[in-house]
């Protein structure tokens, strides 16, 4: 079995003491180091209230988090920041440098990386998600999705080894939103990198590893895309799991079970 | 409208674009001490003729400078007419009650209406040429010795150069609540001043709860990004002084003495 990056245990959180309902309670779950896993669940399941307990924003009531081993903290969300970022919904709010590779560097000024090192990065991050032709452009001239890529070149800066995705590509067109997660897959098998993605697009959370399911707080189920496509029949499921249910209620042959795009392709062409 | 404020600076790539901030800032700030020392006919000469060659090296055209000076010119003029009418000495020319119109008040006219004007041109002459970014870096840097004094700098900067980069989404925002309460029948700039800035109410509460959530919004990111003004921070701009910025503190130091001579002669 491979090291853990996350490992959430009996985590519970409530936003106001005088609330009678938990925001998340005693959520659990785990993601191994390489591997995407998905976290869908409608509004108000607390998708965003766990983004922000797993990068320190906020703290636990109860239970622990630990990223890549440590437990996290007051004190090591520091250290455990240096190897994990986040990138948010809106473009515009995360955007804090005055031009494209000033907001990239803003994470390696943080940590005082060396000027000519930092120069070095910056290109190697904007370059991976294409946008270095961008590099002195100010925020007022470029696209959501253009911003949402540097944001994301700020976070690659940093070589991370986890990457949290909270409903980041919402403002992308459907071209950028396949070409990045295309991006991101690549960055996942060449460099280790663990993703967290909380998404409402299906698509994307088929082509995960695993998926997280939320419901009012709690983790309703956590198992591979094709268990929940098949089981789930109140989430909108993918095309081709929609593909295969129409099949089936036709009453011709199909899929016994869940199948990718890919191999739905495949088993329409055989 | 985003063109308004951040407007100020004018692309291009002249020798003063390319001088580096502190030089500029310097030099800007060196010049509005020495248009005092323009006493004589020929140092007011040599004030304009420097103005003048600030104005065509910037290539930036001469009606941006206008522009700079236009906001100022009630103020100018109000200042030269006080110096018309009320300084005597030398001829009199026109008498009237407590005004007089005399030689002094006439060159002392002239003497405050070039130092005013040429003041706002050469500092307009550096916030056409330099980048809001550049400024700040500038500025950033000659404050330094003020940390000696427990003067945050750093975060300053830091503040600055954050509120340099949300004008234009300010703005944006506003337009964007002005067509909305236009599109529910508001009407703007019309009816007396009072009726016009209970106009605006509408606009800036919404503009400001807006703000207050972008600001949450960006802190949160800054943090999470790492930001912590207590450890010492790499800065991803460099500043480099190179041969010509030296080349302009000594123009202004050859203009300081041509000064000082032409005041001793």
């Amino acid at each position: 079995m491979k090291d853990l990056m996350i490992d959430v245990e009996n985590v519970t959180f409530r936003y106001d003491r005088r609330e009678q309902t938990d925001a998340l309670s005693s959520v659990s779950f785990k993601a191994e180091k390489g591997k995407w896993l998905s976290v869908i669940g409608n509004n108000g399941a607390g998708k965003s209230t766990l983004a922000a307990l797993l990068i320190g924003l906020i703290q636990p009531s109860q239970g622990t988090i630990r990223i890549n081993g440590v437990a996290l903290d007051e004190e090591s969300k520091w250290t455990i920041r240096r190897s994990a970022g986040i990138v948010f919904q809106n473009p515009d709010n995360q955007f804090i440098g005055a031009t494209v590779q000033d907001d990239v560097a803003f994470g390696l000024e943080n940590l005082n990386v060396p000027a000519d090192q930092m120069r070095l990065r910056v290109t190697e991050a904007l370059e991976t998600v294409g946008m270095l032709n961008y590099r002195t452009a100010d925020p007022t001239q470029l696209s959501g999705g253009q911003k949402q890529r540097v944001a994301i070149a700020g976070v690659l800066a940093l070589r991370p080894d986890l990457l949290i995705l909270d409903e980041a590509f919402v403002m992308l067109d459907p071209r950028s939103r396949r070409e990045l997660l295309a991006t991101l897959k690549r960055l996942k098998t060449e460099r280790d990198l663990t993703i967290l993605s909380i998404t409402h697009d299906m698509n994307e959370a088929a082509a995960s590893d695993r998926i997280l399911v939320l419901k009012q707080g709690h983790v309703a189920r956590s198992d591979t895309p094709a268990h929940i496509f098949s089981e789930e029949t109140e989430l909108a499921a993918p095309f081709s799991e929609r593909l295969r249910r129409l099949l089936l209620k036709k009453g011709r042959r199909a899929p016994e079970s869940y199948r990718t795009e890919s191999e739905m392709v495949q088993w329409l062409c055989d | 409208m985003n063109k308004l404020i951040l407007g100020r600076y004018f692309p291009g790539d002249s020798l003063i674009h390319r001088l580096d901030p502190r030089a500029k800032l310097i030099s800007g700030i060196a010049f509005i001490f020495i248009s005092f020392l323009a006493k004589n006919s020929q140092g007011l000469f040599l004030l304009w003729l420097f103005t003048f060659f600030v104005m065509s090296t910037t290539r930036v055209g001469f009606r941006a400078f206008f522009r700079g000076v236009r906001p100022l010119i009630w103020l100018i003029l109000f200042t030269v007419f006080l110096q018309i009418l009320f300084t005597a000495g030398g001829t009199i020319y026109f008498n009237w009650g407590p005004i007089k119109i005399s030689e002094y008040g006439l060159a002392n006219a002239l003497f405050i209406f070039s130092r005013f004007v040429t003041i706002i041109v050469v500092t307009t002459a550096v916030t056409l040429t330099t980048k809001p970014m550049e400024l700040t870096d500038g500025l950033t840097f000659l404050m330094r010795p003020l940390r000696i004094l427990r003067v945050p700098v750093d975060e300053l900067s830091m503040m600055l150069s954050i509120a340099l980069r949300f004008i234009p989404n300010l703005l944006d925002e506003m337009q964007r609540i002005m067509d909305a309460q236009k599109a529910r029948g508001a009407v703007f700039g019309e009816g007396s001043l009072f009726h016009q800035m209970k106009a605006l109410v509408p606009i800036f509460l919404p503009l400001f709860s807006s703000s207050l959530n972008r600001g949450e919004e960006l802190a949160n990111v800054m943090d999470v990004r790492g930001y912590r003004s207590e450890l010492p921070r790499s800065s991803f701009r460099r500043l480099i002084w190179k041969i010509k910025d030296t080349v302009c503190m000594l123009v202004i130091l050859l203009l300081i003495a041509a000064f000082a001579v032409l005041n001793l002669i």
